[in-house]
């Protein structure tokens, strides 16, 4: 099986892009567009990767975060957190809540792909 | 040097601000010229009555010529060191400085001033962005727009071979994107502007319902005189957009009707008129209860009142159900009130009317009288917990030398009170914002 990714996002045309670079790139890709059942869905598929948005339906990125770092098989796991804002306070809360990094929108395709590759391979290189 | 050694310093400084030449300062204290000359030399002491002359030649006080600056402005220059990080600053000659350059002092402090309370501006609307989630769901909305559009305009920019399927899917999406992105930005100006208007209607259902009030002055004369049904009111309200609204509306305006048969205006007019803005009084007039006085009172025209009023209106749970906004008393748009306002206490005491003058802190400081009851909804059940609202009116005060005057605030994140019991979090502002 290839490298997956689950993409936790709810803008639908976003996750329409970032599939679609991926499954490029060569990555299996799944999605979910909810954040209230989200921890269930991470624990489901065990992804090597997850993109999380931080403004979901249901939960925040940031609540589906913590509770992901609660788990223990999780606590590694690379998450790269997507938010409309870049604020030092909301980059503090995130890296306390243990993002892997950090990505304001509007990013650039490169920006996510480089993002994905490096995360991907910092967690096999452990 | 010590400050009081440099009094002829400040002298010369002082006179040289006024445009006077030496001889004239000199003969206006009578002493000779050369004296004062070697007074503002510093080389003779200088004290008691001449000093006491000059300063009021200078038109300073005497203590700005003996003692230098006031203390305030050398801890702002030493202050504004420290927070430039210079350490090429002489921070320990800031007396000197505010001595001998008293005008170049003030520059500089009240720069260093400026330039905190811009800090602060920006902390607060960055605060604002933070905990006003209309702007930041519309901010999002925006920038999720924009970044799904980068995302794919790149895909079509960039990727060489594109099957025919997806390049129509993400021409599609594009163009899906490119007008969600336009009506987003549209109404996100639109949001902006009328909050620099005061004149937002977008948001809760009351706050569209006080839009709609205060475009009306919160006088409907039409309803007074049963000449307008409630709904065609309703339906002619720009201000209430959504249906929670105008429910909303509707009931308010049910309430207005009923309090107007109960005191109509005229007879209403005329009692005012008789005894003032007396709550107790006006309801003993017309056999009303106070929240019914209370309303009545805050939907006169202009011209029946010697003031304006304001009124809030909440529920047990503490949020505010209404609000007609008074000058110079701030009710917060978003959060949680003051807990120390009558409002909230008459809540501990149902049926109990309270009157308290209080002062909101803040750039103004007035005081304004309370008039403050909670009551219960519905009738009375032997099972039924009842349920209370509280309403409290607000009038400014003319003379505001009452000996006791409760200090309050607007919310805790804007009020700057220190050592406050109430204080729920800690406020994002200092002194002089």
């Amino acid at each position: 099986m290839g490298r997956q990714v689950l993409l936790i996002e709810d803008e639908a045309n976003i996750t329409e892009a970032i599939r679609f670079l991926l499954t490029r790139d060569g990555w299996q890709v799944d999605t979910h567009a909810d954040g209230s059942d989200a921890v269930e869905t991470v624990c489901r598929l065990s992804p090597d990767l997850v993109i999380l948005d931080v403004m979901l339906p249901g939960k925040s990125g940031m609540d589906i975060l913590r509770e992901l770092r609660e788990i223990d098989r999780l606590r590694d796991l690379p998450v790269l957190m997507l938010t409309a804002r870049g604020q030092s306070r909301d980059r503090d809360m995130a890296e306390r809540a243990g993002v892997s990094r950090f990505m304001t929108k509007p990013f650039s395709n490169t920006e996510v792909l480089d993002a994905v590759r490096d995360l991907y391979a910092q967690a096999n290189s452990r | 040097m010590a400050r009081d050694t440099l009094t002829g310093s400040r002298i010369r400084e002082r006179r040289a601000i006024r445009g006077l030449r030496q001889a004239d300062l000199a003969r206006r204290v009578g002493i000779s010229a050369s004296y004062l000359n070697l007074i503002e030399h510093n080389r003779r002491r200088i004290g008691g009555k001449l000093l006491v002359d000059i300063a009021q030649v200078l038109g300073v006080e005497p203590s700005m010529l003996s003692e230098g600056a006031e203390a305030a402005l050398i801890a702002a220059l030493r202050e504004a060191a420290v927070d430039a990080g210079t350490p090429l600053a002489e921070t320990d000659r800031a007396d000197e400085f505010a001595g001998r350059f008293p005008g170049w002092a003030e520059v500089l402090a009240w720069s260093h001033r400026r330039i905190a309370s811009l800090e602060r501006t920006v902390e607060t609307l960055s605060d604002r962005l933070t905990h006003d989630p209309r702007l930041a769901a519309s901010l999002h909305e925006v920038l999720s727009t924009a970044a799904a559009i980068r995302s794919t305009a790149s895909i079509l920019a960039e990727t060489g071979e594109l099957e025919p399927e997806w390049r129509d899917r993400f021409h599609r999406n594009l163009n899906e994107d490119s007008a969600r992105l336009a009506d987003s930005s549209k109404a996100l100006v639109a949001y902006l502007d009328d909050s620099e208007a005061a004149q937002d209607t977008r948001g809760a259902p009351q706050e569209e319902v006080e839009a709609f009030m205060a475009a009306h002055g919160h006088f409907f004369p039409d309803l007074e005189e049963g000449r307008v049904a409630i709904g065609e009111l309703i339906e002619a309200a720009p201000e209430l957009t959504s249906r929670a609204a105008r429910t909303v509306g509707q009931a308010v305006l049910a309430q207005y009707r009923a309090d107007v048969a109960l005191m109509p205006l005229a007879p209403f007019r005329e009692a005012v008129a008789r005894h003032g803005i007396d709550p107790l009084a006006l309801a003993g007039v017309f056999a009303a209860d106070l929240p019914a006085v209370f309303r009545r009172l805050a939907a006169m025209p202009p011209g029946v009142l010697p003031e304006e009023v304001g009124l809030v209106v909440c529920d047990a749970s503490g949020s505010v159900l209404f609000r007609k906004a008074l000058t110079g008393f701030a009710l917060p748009r978003h959060g949680e009130s003051c807990p120390l306002w009558p409002l909230f206490t008459a809540l501990n005491r149902p049926l109990v009317p309270i009157r308290r003058r209080v002062s909101q802190l803040g750039r103004t400081a007035a005081q304004f009288d309370c008039f403050a009851v909670a009551w219960p909804l519905g009738r009375p059940g032997f099972d039924v917990d009842p349920v209370y609202h509280s309403i409290m009116l607000i009038l400014p005060v003319a003379d505001s030398a009452a000996p006791e005057v409760q200090p309050v605030g607007s919310s805790c994140r804007v009020c700057p009170r220190e050592g406050c019991e109430a204080r729920r979090e800690p406020s994002i502002l200092s002194d002089g914002f």
